[in-house]
């Protein structure tokens, strides 16, 4: 769940307000938790908060987001910047350029790791309503492994950067142990 | 199975066997799924909703795994029926509401659970009793592979299984536990543990998941980040939190023991006598006081209460379970009546 202000942190804060007998939720952020909290002790009622998230998509508009629409679901980016949610699977190619920073800020990371669809054999795999070449066929463990690779080795690099030693070796095995996977192959 | 079959079942979950299962109620892992061919739910028209539906009834058709199991159609079924599925914790709250082409199947067990059309087309969901996330995680894992086998998911090498929120993207795994930290909560210790928790990337949410407030002593944690960790790397970071929790909570238990024990033994044993001689009881009070007796079970000090007893009534009290079991509806001020009764007649019969 993303926070209902700012739409783009995950939400860690659940409130829950109540006015004349009614029950409002808000789901925030850390960030935007703490800027209301103040605003909170100055009397803010919820339709003051509401306010201020349309302001906030306002600005938003003013930042150039792209105009672009998924050519699978037909949602535009300003749609997902509204709703928090995405169209379909190809929304994530299409809007490939705004969603990597995105899911590195949710995350800590923009690549995945774990398990992959065990698909039956022919069945053409897609990332989404229209195959493209790039995910079509390409879901073996090879190339992912040497993409999870090249990604360790860069959080290695980060890690000693950081001197933050314990993560290093933990991913330092990581590496040890796909690399010599791959040998095995 | 019919919905009102579950009145005179157990979950699993509830069962109260399992390891730790004097602090651990239960262990949960949920996986989101979307179908590649169809927008997300939201984004979905009620043809394509209804084209998922069938596409998941068909491959659940073919999965032993899910052969005794049933069908909830959710635009079928009244408000009480569904509130009483919430309560069992086989769905979300979001999953009663706009209910068109939303179905919930469930195995008779009440292990495996699937929201089919809630935020994501499927929400694959399994429970086990006790501290119990890698035999639960195996089970889901053998599953999901089976369901993969018949739905073309939708899925990409870098960013893995794609998800209508991108705060589930990646492994679309969350693992939770359910906590029950009475002794935490009495010492004052509870606000530091809960803050550790979320500096580490966890949250921390009530007894029905997301948008919950913790309530009594009963406390839900799960993963915030589903990307960029394998599912085990997921699993065991959660697994290593909660195995500190847990020894903190009986640490804590072990002090109030030997520090407080007059009080303690005062308040578990009020707590059961308000239980067992109240006429007129809301739900809040019964769950805190429900929670207090657990501790006093735990503790050893009641030898003829068994733990399924307790995690049963923390069931079977709340509203539309006590509506199913009266069969029909009541109001507010009717329910803490039935509500009474039902207490004195599970306890007393101890």
């Amino acid at each position: 769940m993303l926070c209902d202000i700012c739409g783009k942190n995950p939400a860690t804060v659940h409130l829950t307000e109540i006015i004349d007998d009614q029950m409002n939720e808000l789901h925030l952020c850390e960030e935007c938790a703490r800027t209301k909290s103040s605003a909170m002790e100055q009397q803010f009622g919820l339709s003051d908060l509401l306010a201020g998230m349309v302001d906030f998509e306002q600005q938003n508009k003013d930042e150039g987001i792209p105009a672009v629409k998924c050519p699978s679901c037909g949602l535009a980016y300003a749609d997902f910047k509204k709703i928090g949610r995405l169209g379909c699977g190809q929304c994530y190619n299409v809007f490939r350029k705004y969603l990597a920073p995105l899911l590195k800020r949710i995350h800590g990371s923009s690549q995945h790791v774990g398990k992959s669809p065990v698909r039956k054999a022919k069945t053409a795999p897609t990332g989404a309503a229209v195959p493209t070449g790039a995910s079509a066929a390409a879901s073996t463990a090879a190339p992912k492994r040497k993409a999870d690779l090249q990604e360790l080795k860069a959080q290695l690099a980060k890690a000693i950067e950081k001197e933050a030693f314990e993560e290093a070796a933990r991913l330092r095995d990581q590496i040890k142990k796909i690399s010599s996977e791959q040998k095995n192959v | 199975m019919k919905i009102d079959d579950l009145l005179n079942h157990t979950s699993e979950w509830l069962k109260g066997t399992g390891p730790n299962s004097d602090i651990v109620i239960s262990s949960r892992i949920r996986l989101a799924r979307n179908l590649s061919k169809y927008p997300f739910p939201h984004w979905a028209s009620k043809t394509q909703l209804d084209e998922v539906l069938n596409d998941i009834k068909a491959a659940v058709s073919k999965i032993d795994m899910l052969k005794s199991s049933t069908l909830f159609i959710l635009g079928d079924m009244d408000s009480i029926d569904k509130q009483f599925l919430v309560e069992r914790h086989l769905m979300s709250i979001e999953h009663t509401q706009k209910t068109e082409k939303k179905a919930l199947l469930v195995d008779d067990e009440e292990i495996i659970a699937l929201m089919i059309n809630e935020e994501d087309h499927l929400r694959v969901q399994l429970m086990q009793s006790g501290f119990n996330l890698f035999e639960a995680w195996s089970i889901i894992n053998r599953l999901d592979d089976e369901l993969a086998k018949a739905l073309d998911y939708a899925y990409l090498d870098d960013f893995g299984y794609l998800t209508a929120c991108p705060t589930n993207t990646g492994t679309g795994m969350r693992g939770s536990v359910m906590l029950h930290l009475p002794a935490l909560v009495m010492s004052r210790q509870i606000e530091r543990v809960l803050a550790a928790v979320a500096k580490l990337s966890f949250t921390t949410r009530g007894l029905y998941g997301e948008g919950t407030q913790a309530s009594g002593n009963f406390f839900q944690i799960s993963n915030q980040v589903s990307l960029g960790h394998s599912e085990d790397e997921i699993i065991e970071n959660i697994n290593g939190l909660i195995r500190q929790i847990i020894e903190q909570e009986a640490q804590a238990r072990q002090i109030l023991l030997s520090k407080n024990r007059a009080v303690l033994d005062d308040r578990i044993n009020r707590s059961f006598g308000i239980l067992k001689s109240a006429r007129i009881i809301t739900s809040q009070e019964t769950i805190e006081l429900l929670s207090m007796v657990r501790l006093g079970s735990d503790l050893g000090m009641f030898k003829d209460i068994d733990r399924r007893t307790i995690n049963e009534l923390f069931i079977t009290t709340q509203p539309a379970h006590l509506q199913k079991i009266e069969n029909k509806k009541l109001s507010s001020e009717e329910r803490d009546l039935k509500r009474a009764e039902l207490i004195r007649k599970k306890l007393n019969l101890l």
